[in-house]
Parts: structure tokens; C-alpha cells; sequence
């Protein structure tokens, strides 16, 4: 049972950076154009 | 990706383009790396979902240089207007955002939960649910809030929606849960609540999604009425200068095929003009020195300068925007299914709710077990599932409609649309193309057909592009010819094997008539005229067989308008004005009949506000397509009763999601007034019937096909 002292922990604090990640997501426009950044990786560069 | 020209320390312009012809990586590759390389051109990114392009310049690179470097990539652009790029998603931004932390939330407090379940006892229960709480109350206080807001605002005015039971349920459930938690009591609801906000909001989100596709699309077809002028300063020199930086008293040229950025009165040169988008007549009229002429009507022979009087707001359009504003009223009195279903079902849910806690309380249970029983009422009564059926059904619906080439403004629109029981067209550009096509391409020989349309191709002209159009369907190539000329308020010249040739407006006729000379050869007359759009009379029976009654409304002449439908079988009004329009509108809704407005023009703009439901062409002005609850592409009109059968299908599997949901709690309900859910059950149910309403939408994947 005293694994639940850090077990909890870890896993709230893995919820909490899904969330900040989301968060970041979000923020840096990556949902922005979900269309042109899956056909994005097939544009040749020049 | 994009390339970088080094502009050092010059001012950098950014515009935005609606380029709707985008669709795959090709076109992307295309246009980023094709605009990279342009000189001034700093960086270009195509946005595909919203098919626009925003290019960042050097203010020395005009906007017309722009749009001639798109088309020779080969596509169209069409310059946006700051307020049309303004993103307005904000409110999308702020669901999704709730919708994170509400999914967060609840996936942690599931994990908590499933031990309670699998019977945790004592001070870990306990601590289990202090946990929860401590998760839950933050998320509730942040994700909640777009709910607690409406239900408020609601409440404000003496009305209720579906947010007044939601917010009334999750609050009290939370509050009880609390009190279990710090008691330590055996029950507590924090997952099921935070489940509730979840699910609810992700019907939020689609509802948002939905409405953000449909604006993009809109915003994508935009046809600025026009996006700027060629305006000569004082010293004699041209330059482009946007529609809204346009000034009174500034001296714009308008080329021949161009439309009025802004109202002005000539100054020199005589042309016709084409007023269709305005008044929906088709009959050019003449303009010359001295004449007023208004923004959006298009010139259609000769190049004018025109001494602007007015611009924007103040232009000949702001009548119809005050109009359109009384017009829009009715609509926004419109209330949605939801909300209606929930003037029904808030006061059942809180009576029932609160009947439990009496009775148990008679019973002899102590306050806290009723409290308790009245909360798990209220949680599995709780319209998880109601919340969905609604948005899940119209986002699939809304989708599915787009494949076909109809963009749906949002939910309530669909809603609208399954009622209407009578139609209205316009004509110009509605029932027809509304633009001149080519009657006859066989009057010409076949070598005159082809130095025809070598001459024709060379021309933006309206008339020109017709005869390009007629030709090349007819299979025509092009012949070799030389000096070609356009001679504005002429036509177009050039030589074929030596001889002259041209394609030119005949003497005193109107601006629907050509003629094609070859050296000294009789002259042969080209007719053109707006033709309907095919599958009409298709579209018309269609709409018949839904028992909708068809008729026109124009504010053309009874000679135009009986000629253009005939063989359509309907019975039509003549020379409407826009307030004719309305007024019609409004007899028919006291009447008792709820009309479909179709139209496209300025002038249909207060019409399309009023009517119970409206639509307008792709090719409407922008007036119109933004007053329409729809908008259809391309030139078929099916796509009107294809959406109108799209939207009552919608409606049925609407119903058939609030049988389900109410259905099951008719079942769920009982038992939790018996005492019998549990928290697992509880969570167990409200998942449940989600799904099977989310599948029950998901059967109108092909509802307008």
C-alpha cells in the first residue's frame, strides 16, 4: 500500500503534462490546418 | 517549404487570399514554392482546410501583380478583406480547450474511481474521493462555465435551455459529493459529473466545428463585390488601392469585365453596366458622363473614370444593410429543438428530482440517504445523451451535405430547413447562371469558330469568356492569329492570314449581342443570353414531391422573367423590389407557411434574412451568401433539394436520438429512485447511451447523396 504514495503522484502528474501538452498544441496552431499538415510531408523542398 | 527572399529592412505587407481551387499537397507545393520565388514575395503559406493562402510581401508588389502570379501557377485567387480574415474562432478555441481539461479530469478521476469500484474501503476510499474532488471542483469551475454562463443568461430573462438542468445537476451533485467525500461517505458522484461536462462539451465542440468549417467555406467563395480600384493621383499616377482604403473624391478607372469598388459619378468614357447583382434585372443599362453608378454592379463595355462618392458603409448597399437587419429579427427568435426539448424536460427532471427526496424522506430515511437519491435522479436524468443527439446528428449530416457541395451555416439552419413548406427563387443567377452564355457557336463556320475563340481568349470581358466557354465545348482549337488588339468599348481586333478580323459590338444594340467580322464579309450576330441552370426543372419536381410550393420572385421585367422560365411550369411576381420581397415573405409566414428563400443578388440580401430558411449559389454576391443559411456550389441546382432532404432525414434520426435517451431513462430512472445506482452504474449508463446516440447519427453519413 505505500506504493500509492508514489504511484498517485506520478499518475496525476502524467494527466497534468497530457494536459500541458494538449495546451501546447493548441497554442503553437498545430489544429489549425489539419488538412495541410498530413498533406504537408509530401511537398517536395526545392 | 517556403522560400526566403532576403528584404532587408522594407516594410512587409501581408495579404490573404481566398484560393478555393487548393485541395492537394500538389497545389501546395505549387503555390508555396511558386510565390517563394517571386521577387518581394517574403514567405507564402497555404492554409487547405480554410483554402487560403496568406502571403507576406513588400508593399512595392500590388495586389493584382499577386493575383496574376497565383493564376499563372493556375489557380484563382481572390483578395480577402481584413474583416473576413479576422478569425473569429475564439469561441471554438475556448470549448476545445474546456473539453481538454474536462477529458483530463475525468480520465484521472475514472482511474481513481475504478479502485473505489473494485472495493477499496476505509481511509484509501477516503482519500480516494478527496482526490477526486480536489480534481473535480477545479474542473468544473473552468470547463463548466460555457454552460453555466447560457443557463444564467437564460435564467436572466425568465427563459430556460438545456443548460439550466445541467448546470442545476452538476452543481448540486458536486456539492453533495463534497460533503460525501469529507464525511466519508461510501458514494461519491465526481466522476459521473465530470463525465456529464465531457461529454456534453465534445457535442459542444462539434456544434462549434461545424459552424467554423461552413464560415471557412463561405469566406473561401467570397466574391468581393469588388476588391479594390485602379485609383490616378493627382500628379497623374496609378495606383491599386483596396476597397476599404477607398476615399471620396478619389478618381478611379474601371476597365471593361471590372466591378465598382465604390458609388461614384462618371467622369469620362460611356459603357454599359450590368446591374443584376444589385436589382436582379438583366438588361444592361447605359451609363455615360455624369451618371450615377453604385458599387458592385459590374462595366461591361468600355473603361470609366469614376469620381468617387461614397465607399463602404455608406455605398448604395447600406439600405439593404439596414433592411437585412430588421429582416434578421424573426430568425433570431427561432428557438432550437434542444432548447425546446428542454422547456419540457428541465422542469419533469427537477420535479422528479426533487419528488424523490420527499418521498424517501417520508419513508423514513434520514435527509442525507434522500439527498443522496435525489442526486443520482439527477445525474441519470442529466441530458448526457440529449446534449448529443442534437449536434452529432447535424455535424454528420452537415459533413455528409458538404461532400455534395452544400456548406451549412450552422445547426439551427438544418433545423430550419427540414420545416420549410414553400419555396422562392429569384431568377438572375439563381434559376439561371446568371451569366451571358453563347446561344449560337453554329451561326460561325468552322475556321471562323476558331479565329473566334483565339480572339476570345484573349479577353476577360464577360462576353468574350462566354464565346471562349461556347467554343471550347463545342471541342473548337484555336486558330493562329497576330496583333491582337482589345479596343476598349469596341472589341477585340487582330489579323488571320493577313486579313483583319475582329469580334465587336455592333452599332446601338445592347451589350448582349457580338459581332464577328472576317475581312469584308457580312458580319455574323452572336446572341447571347442567361441561361437556366441545368437539372432545374429537376430540382423543381424534387422539391414538389417534398410538398413544397415553388415560385419565382424577381425584380426583373414580366417580359425577362416569362422567357427565361419557361418550360419550369411556375408561377412568378415581376419587378420586386427588395421591400416587396419582404413584404411577400411575410405574408406567407402569416399565413401560416414557412418559406425557403433562394437568391443570390444584393437585392435578394433582407429576403434571404427573412424567409424561415434561405440559400444562395455559390456565385452570389457576397450579401447574399452571407444572409443565407446555405450556401450550394457549382451550377446544378439539385444541391436546394438534396439539402432540403438532407435536413428532414436529419430532423428524424434528431427524434429517434431523444427516444433513445429518454427512453433510457425512463428505464435508469426508476432504479435510481429505488436507490439502486450506484456511482459505477451511473457512469456505466450515461457512456452508454452516448454511444448509442453518437451511432445513430453516424447512419446520415450518405443523407445527401
Amino acid at each position: 500500500m505505500s506504493g500509492l504514495i508514489y504511484l498517485i503522484p506520478i499518475a496525476l502528474l502524467l494527466g497534468l503534462a497530457g494536459l500541458a501538452a494538449f495546451f501546447w498544441a493548441m497554442r503553437s496552431g498545430q489544429f489549425e490546418d489539419m488538412d495541410g499538415a498530413g498533406a504537408r510531408i509530401l511537398i517536395e523542398d526545392e | 517549404m517556403t522560400a526566403h527572399s532576403t528584404l532587408s529592412g522594407e516594410q512587409l505587407e501581408r495579404t490573404v487570399f481566398a484560393v478555393p481551387g487548393a485541395h492537394c499537397a500538389g497545389c501546395m507545393g505549387k503555390i508555396e514554392n511558386g510565390l517563394g520565388g517571386l521577387a518581394g514575395v517574403e514567405s507564402a503559406r497555404l492554409n487547405l482546410t480554410a483554402r487560403q493562402l496568406s502571403v507576406s510581401h513588400s508593399k512595392s508588389l500590388q495586389i493584382p501583380d499577386l493575383i496574376a502570379a497565383i493564376e499563372k501557377i493556375g489557380f484563382v485567387a481572390q483578395p480577402l478583406t481584413e474583416a473576413a480574415t479576422a478569425k473569429q474562432d475564439g469561441a471554438s478555441r475556448a470549448l476545445l480547450r474546456a473539453t481538454g481539461v474536462a477529458g483530463f479530469a475525468a480520465m484521472n478521476i475514472m482511474l481513481l474511481s475504478v479502485s473505489v469500484w473494485s472495493g477499496a474501503e476505509g481511509a484509501i476510499r477516503d482519500l480516494f474521493h478527496l482526490l477526486s474532488g480536489l480534481i473535480a471542483i477545479p474542473t468544473v469551475a473552468y470547463s463548466g462555465q460555457p454552460f453555466f454562463r447560457s443557463a444564467w443568461g437564460a435564467l436572466k430573462h425568465g427563459r430556460t435551455n438545456m443548460d439550466v438542468p445541467i448546470s442545476i445537476g452538476v452543481l448540486l451533485v458536486i456539492a453533495l459529493s463534497l460533503f460525501e467525500a469529507l464525511t466519508g461517505g461510501p458514494h461519491a458522484y465526481f466522476d459521473g459529473a465530470v463525465m456529464l461536462l465531457f461529454f456534453l462539451l465534445v457535442g459542444r465542440v462539434l456544434d462549434s466545428v461545424m459552424r467554423d468549417r461552413a464560415r471557412d467555406g463561405v469566406t473561401a467563395l467570397l466574391k468581393q463585390t469588388a476588391p479594390g480600384a485602379l485609383v490616378i493621383a493627382e500628379d497623374g499616377r496609378s495606383s491599386w488601392i483596396r476597397a476599404e482604403d477607398l476615399r471620396p473624391a478619389m478618381l478611379m478607372i474601371v476597365a471593361a469585365g471590372e466591378r465598382l469598388a465604390a458609388d461614384g459619378v462618371v467622369e469620362a468614357g460611356s459603357s454599359s453596366i450590368d446591374l443584376s447583382l444589385l436589382t436582379g434585372e438583366s438588361a444592361p443599362r447605359s451609363a455615360t458622363i455624369a451618371d450615377q453608378v453604385h458599387a458592385g454592379t459590374l462595366n461591361l463595355a468600355a473603361p470609366l473614370h469614376v469620381r468617387v462618392t461614397a465607399t463602404g458603409q455608406d455605398s448604395s448597399i447600406a439600405e439593404i444593410a439596414r433592411l437585412m437587419g430588421e429582416a434578421g429579427q424573426g430568425k433570431s427568435r427561432y428557438v432550437r429543438i434542444a432548447d425546446r426539448a428542454a422547456r419540457l424536460y428541465a422542469p419533469a427532471v427537477h420535479t422528479l428530482a426533487a419528488a424523490s427526496f420527499v418521498v424517501w424522506l417520508m419513508l423514513g430515511a434520514g435527509w442525507h440517504q434522500s439527498m443522496l437519491i435525489a442526486a443520482a435522479v439527477l445525474i441519470i436524468t442529466c441530458p448526457c445523451a440529449l446534449g448529443l443527439a442534437v449536434p452529432a446528428a447535424q455535424i454528420v449530416a452537415a459533413g455528409s451535405l458538404m461532400r455534395a457541395g452544400v456548406l451549412v451555416k450552422d445547426g439551427s439552419a438544418l433545423e430550419r430547413m427540414a420545416e420549410v413548406d414553400r419555396a422562392l427563387f429569384d431568377k438572375t443567377g439563381t434559376l439561371t447562371l446568371g451569366r451571358p452564355e453563347l446561344v449560337n457557336p453554329r451561326a460561325l463556320g468552322r475556321e471562323d469558330q476558331s479565329i473566334a475563340l483565339s480572339l476570345a481568349r484573349s479577353s476577360r470581358h464577360p462576353l468574350a469568356e462566354a464565346v471562349r466557354r461556347a467554343l471550347e465545348a463545342e471541342g473548337v482549337t484555336p486558330a493562329e492569329i497576330a496583333d491582337v488588339q482589345e479596343l476598349p468599348g469596341f472589341g477585340l481586333t487582330a489579323t488571320f492570314a493577313g486579313n483583319p478580323v475582329s469580334l465587336a459590338r455592333g452599332e446601338g444594340t445592347d451589350g448582349l449581342t457580338t459581332y464577328f467580322h472576317r475581312n469584308r464579309l457580312a458580319p455574323v450576330r452572336l446572341h447571347f443570353e442567361d441561361r437556366l441552370r441545368p437539372d432545374a426543372s429537376e430540382a423543381l419536381a424534387r422539391l414538389g414531391d417534398l410538398d413544397i410550393e415553388c415560385s419565382v420572385a424577381s425584380g426583373d421585367s414580366a417580359q425577362s422573367v416569362a422567357s427565361a422560365i419557361r418550360g419550369l411550369g411556375l408561377t412568378a411576381q415581376t419587378g420586386m423590389r427588395p421591400e416587396d420581397k419582404l413584404e411577400l415573405i411575410a405574408r406567407l409566414g402569416r399565413s401560416g407557411r414557412k418559406v425557403l428563400m433562394v437568391g443570390d443578388g444584393l437585392n435578394d440580401g433582407p429576403a434571404l434574412a427573412a424567409g424561415h430558411a434561405s440559400m444562395a449559389p455559390g456565385s452570389a454576391s457576397d450579401v447574399g451568401q452571407n444572409a443565407a443559411d446555405a450556401v450550394f456550389l457549382g451550377d446544378s441546382l439539385l444541391p436546394v433539394a438534396k439539402a432540403v432532404t438532407a435536413a428532414r432525414r436529419t430532423m428524424r434520426i434528431v427524434r429517434q436520438n431523444f427516444v433513445i435517451a429518454i427512453g433510457y431513462n425512463a428505464i435508469a430512472v426508476p432504479l435510481a429512485f429505488a436507490g439502486k445506482v450506484t456511482p459505477l452504474v451511473a457512469a456505466l449508463a450515461m457512456s452508454g447511451s452516448s454511444l448509442v446516440v453518437v451511432a445513430n447519427a453516424l447512419r446520415l453519413r450518405g443523407a445527401a447523396r
